[in-house]
Order: structure tokens, then C-alpha cells, then sequence
């Protein structure tokens, strides 16, 4: 199971800045696809919000997989007293 | 110390906490709950779906800062105490609610009234932010060792029970008053309401004492001197709140906003389901399903919380699609026969003034009654324009009414979604609270809660009917955000969550 937790933490690293990539691009496309001004500066500012929120969330998968592979969640804390 | 707590004491403390966390629900969800009318007082008239878009996306504001709600509430509660912090969220979440209530529409100040709505509700994200952690450790600290998630369930039940408040002061506010009256300005009155709650809790709440965990921190002088620099700057804490936030509270909380959010926004908007209807269904599906909340913490004492959590998630993301396509199906009325049909009142017209003054929007309504008694209205809306003549709608289905039969089956499939929410959000408190030691607990725990069910969770009616309105979409498309997020969390809790519970929180 640790091998397991270890591997996998290497694709929660790659998961972070893939997701970021793919909702750059969605961004771009949804933008590039609107026809009046008022249509444009919505789809932005739904966008900047979607950006803006999921930039620091993947930046903590990458974390989260990079202490994985470190293999700090080997063993998990059996008491407040382990943190 | 908190195993000799007589039990009397604990139903105190329980439901001094549940009553004011109940109140912030209520708050912090009428807003969602009237989307669609506020949608249309906020903006231009001719604005359409980008109206309800960005509703949305204000309602998803108050989501997103409360983590920032969580650190910097969860520090004060870590610093001065439990009760005092969660009686300073109390007043600024009725304060912001009840200002809510008071502002002009779009007509009367234009931009300015979506950008002090906003502002508002900011605080209300702020003050939820650091009103669940404090209420949730209050309670546990309070609760003996093998009934705690049983204890903090009765905190997880606030949620629900608010949002069932919310609902039925819409309902019967609209009812009294009627449609238009309500649409006008009769939506302000659960806001305005929300002060006359506020006021209550307060007053219970000013008679409860600090937790006794933290007073003994407090008296022994172990309280954190910098608890946020204590929660993330240590690699220990700092990966507990990660393992926490992925692998559990991330999928919990679009579990929870799919079953009871995205449910009601999709039968109203996706469904063109009737107001009162859709309202009603969630009512009955919540009435049914909340004290499933107390038995799935309970049952947590037993078994741990971890596998009734997955198990929630899990059949989520198998059941998701079925239940929504069972929705469509059965409100689909483009296929009626002639033979179905019981009676057609005659076509009512309304006209609006358009910004430009020279166009009007003119709206035909017809109703139509079908003999198994489902009804519903046929509108369109066209374009009169002083240079261009008539520019036709296309014709729309709405206000749509259920029969019976269809009316209790989709009251079965809210009932099913909100017991995966039970299932996901009965143990969690207990769960995080065993997470994280006492002195920097309810900044710890408060945190990934809320990026959880306020980030991923908050953004399921947004991130979904944005999905959903994307070219090429269905209408089911908007699933595939919270499917993904769950099933995402599923893995990463089966993988990396221990099931084992930590019997001793008092260090």
C-alpha cells in the first residue's frame, strides 16, 4: 500500500498543473468564442474567478502528491499526540 | 474532562451551538434559494441568462472567502476562545443578511446594487467561514470520547435544517403575498427576518460558557500564542490539513451542494419545473432524510468514519446521471398529445420597456392543463422593436407542475441524494476534529472544511450550469464537475485515510 501511496503522489503532482493548463485553455476558448462586449467581460469574469480559485488548490495537489512521494503519509498520526 | 460533562450539559451546549449555526445557514442560504428573482433585480432586465450566471457567481463569492473566514476567525478562536469568536460571526452573518434585505434594485442605483450585494455577501462568507469550526469543536470538545461523532452530527443537521428554513419562509412569504407581490419586493422579508433570529441566538449564546478544553489550555497557559504560523508552518499539521481537505471534506462537499444545490437549481432552471413545486420536493426530501445525519454519526462512533464517507461519495458518482436523466425525462412535455390534454386558459400579454427605450420585450403566456394533473405554461418572448418590427421568440415550457405519482418519485430521488449527503456529512466534524490537537483545532479543521464544501462544494450550481451552457453540451454535462471532484476524493481517501479514530482530543 505505501508503494501504492508513494506512485501515486507522482500523479497528483502532474494532476495539479494539467488541470491548470486545461482551464487556461478553456478559458481562452470560451472567450475567444463570444460575440458582444457585455458577453465577453461576463465570460472573463467568470473565468478570472474559476482561475483565480483553482490556481492555489492545484498548487496544493502538487503538494499533497509531493509529500506522498516523500512518503510522509506512509504511517498516518493514531493519536494528537504523533502531530 | 469532557467525559464527566453531565448529559443534560452536553444538550445545552448542543443546541445553544446548533441554533446559531442553524441561523447562519438560513442566512447564508436564502440567497441561493432566490437566485433566480434576485438574478432579476440586480441586473439589466434584458440581461437573461448572464443574470442568473452571475447571481450565481456572487452566491459562489460567499463561498470562496470563507477559508479566509476560517483563518482568520479560526485564529481568534484559537487566541481569545470558542464562544467569543462565534458570537462575533453571529452578528456580522444577521448584520450583512438583514442590509441584504435593503437594497435598491438594479433600477434604482444600477450597478451599484450587484456590487454592495457582493460586498454583503463577502461578510456572510467571512462569518460562516468561522462559524462552523468553532461550533463544531465546541461541541466535541464538550462530547465524551465514544459519542462524538454521534454529538457533532446534531451540529451537521444545522445545514440542512437551514436551508429547510429558508425554503419554507420563501414559500409561505410567497404564498401569502402572491407571485408578483413577492417578485416585486416580498423577496426582502426572509432577509429582513434574519435580524429578529440573530437577536435570539445571541441571546442564548451570551449565556453559554468557553469550552472546557480551551479554558483548561487557557488556565495551564498552553494556548497557541500564533496558530496559523502552528497550523501550516509545521510539515505535521500542514499535511493532515491537505490529506484532509483531498481526501475527504473536497468530495463531501460537492456531494452535499449537488444533492441539495444543484438539485433545486436544476429542477427550476434546467426543468422549468413551477417555483413552489421544486421547493416543495427539496422540503419533503430534506424532512425525510436529515435525522439520517444523527445516524450515520452515531454509527461512525462505531465503525469509523471513513468508510460511510467514501460510501457516500461513491454512490454519487454511480447514481448522479440516472437520477438527473430520470428528472428530465419525466418533465419533458414537448411530447404531449392533444388526447392528454384537459384544458388551454386563453394567452395573457406583458410588455417591458427595454435600456434603449425604442425596443419592448413582449411576453405571451398560455396555461395548459394536463388530465393527469400536470400543467404547465407555454411563454414566448419577442422583440418589439420600433426599426425592425417583430423579431419572434422561440417558445418556451415552464412553471411546470408534477403529477402525484411524478411529484413523490422525485421527491425519492432528492430523499437518496440527501441521505449520500447524511452519509458524507454526519461523521465529518467528529472526523476533523480528531484530525487536529486543541490548541490550534479550529484553525486546522476550519480550513480545509471550508475550501471543501466552500470552494468545491460552494461552486457546484456555478461551475455546473456554466458547464451546461457551454456549445455542444447536454444538459447533464454540468455532472461531470462534481462526479469528478468525488470520485477524485474517493480515491485519495481510500488510499491515504486511516479508519482508525483518535479516542483522545484533549491535548
Amino acid at each position: 500500500m505505501n508503494t501504492l501511496k508513494k506512485f501515486l503522489g507522482l500523479v497528483w503532482m502532474v494532476l495539479g498543473p494539467l488541470t491548470m493548463t486545461f482551464l487556461f485553455i478553456q478559458a481562452i476558448d470560451k472567450v475567444g468564442l463570444t460575440h458582444t462586449d457585455i458577453e465577453r467581460t461576463n465570460t472573463i469574469l467568470q473565468w478570472a474567478i474559476i482561475l483565480f480559485i483553482f490556481l492555489p488548490i492545484s498548487l496544493g495537489l502538487m503538494i499533497f502528491g509531493f509529500y506522498a512521494w516523500k512518503g510522509e503519509y506512509d504511517h498516518l498520526p493514531e493519536s494528537s499526540e504523533e502531530l | 474532562m469532557s467525559d464527566h460533562l453531565p448529559k443534560n450539559n452536553i444538550f445545552k451546549v448542543i443546541g445553544a451551538s446548533s441554533l446559531g449555526t442553524l441561523i447562519e445557514w438560513y442566512d447564508f442560504y436564502i440567497f441561493g434559494s432566490l437566485a433566480v428573482i434576485i438574478g432579476h433585480q440586480l441586473f439589466p432586465e434584458d440581461a437573461g441568462a448572464s443574470a442568473l450566471i452571475n447571481t450565481l457567481a456572487i452566491f459562489a463569492a460567499g463561498f470562496i472567502v470563507r477559508p479566509f473566514g476560517a483563518l482568520v476567525f479560526g485564529r481568534l478562536g484559537d487566541l481569545i476562545g470558542r464562544k467569543y469568536t462565534f458570537l462575533l460571526t453571529l452578528v456580522l452573518m444577521g448584520g450583512s443578511t438583514f442590509f441584504i434585505g435593503l437594497i435598491p434594485s438594479y433600477k434604482s442605483i444600477g450597478y451599484a446594487a450587484p456590487i454592495l450585494v457582493l460586498v454583503l455577501r463577502l461578510i456572510q462568507g467571512l462569518a460562516l467561514g468561522g462559524e462552523y469550526g468553532g461550533a463544531a469543536t465546541y461541541v466535541a470538545e464538550h462530547a465524551p470520547k465514544n459519542k462524538r461523532g454521534f454529538f457533532t452530527s446534531w451540529i451537521q443537521t444545522t445545514a440542512t435544517l437551514g436551508l429547510f428554513l429558508s425554503l419554507g419562509i420563501i414559500v409561505i412569504t410567497k404564498n401569502i403575498l402572491g407571485a408578483e407581490t413577492f417578485g416585486n419586493w416580498g423577496w426582502r422579508i426572509p432577509f429582513l427576518l434574519s435580524i429578529v433570529l440573530v437577536v435570539v441566538s445571541i441571546y442564548i449564546r451570551m449565556k453559554m460558557h468557553e469550552s472546557p478544553l480551551f479554558s483548561k489550555l487557557k488556565a495551564e497557559g498552553n494556548i497557541s500564542k500564533n496558530p496559523l504560523k502552528e497550523s501550516f508552518n509545521n510539515k505535521a499539521n500542514f499535511k493532515m490539513v491537505l490529506l484532509a481537505l483531498f481526501g475527504a471534506t473536497m468530495g463531501q462537499g460537492v456531494v452535499w451542494y449537488t444533492g441539495q444545490f444543484y438539485a433545486q437549481s436544476f429542477l427550476e432552471n434546467t426543468c422549468k419545473l413551477d417555483f413552489n413545486d421544486s421547493r416543495y420536493i427539496l422540503l419533503w426530501g430534506i424532512a425525510f432524510a436529515t435525522p439520517f445525519f444523527v445516524v450515520f454519526g452515531a454509527w461512525s462512533d462505531r465503525v469509523g468514519r471513513k468508510w460511510i464517507m467514501l460510501s457516500g461519495m461513491l454512490l454519487g458518482i454511480l447514481f448522479y446521471r440516472p437520477i438527473y436523466q430520470v428528472f428530465l425525462d419525466d418533465t419533458d412535455y414537448t411530447k404531449i398529445e392533444q388526447a392528454d390534454i384537459l384544458a388551454v386558459t386563453p394567452a395573457r400579454a406583458t410588455a417591458v420597456l427595454m435600456e434603449n427605450l425604442t425596443d419592448s420585450l413582449r411576453t405571451v403566456s398560455t396555461k395548459v392543463s394536463l388530465k393527469n394533473g400536470a400543467s404547465f405554461n407555454r411563454v414566448q418572448t419577442d422583440t418589439v422593436s420600433a426599426t425592425r418590427g417583430i423579431l419572434l421568440g422561440k417558445e418556451i415550457i415552464k412553471d411546470k407542475v408534477l403529477p402525484t405519482p411524478v411529484f413523490w418519485k422525485f421527491v425519492g430521488l432528492i430523499f437518496f441524494q440527501i441521505l449520500l449527503v447524511t452519509m458524507v456529512y454526519g461523521p465529518i466534524a467528529a472526523f476533523l476534529v480528531e484530525l487536529f490537537p486543541t490548541k490550534i483545532r479550529y484553525t486546522s479543521m476550519s480550513l480545509p472544511y471550508h475550501i471543501g464544501n466552500g470552494v468545491f462544494g460552494g461552486l457546484v450550481p456555478f461551475i455546473a450550469t456554466l458547464i451546461a451552457s457551454f456549445s455542444g453540451a447536454t444538459p447533464l454535462s454540468g455532472l461531470w464537475y462534481p462526479i469528478g471532484v468525488a470520485a477524485l476524493s474517493l480515491v485519495i481517501g481510500a488510499i491515504y485515510l486511516s479508519n482508525k479514530r483518535d479516542e483522545k482530543i484533549n491535548d
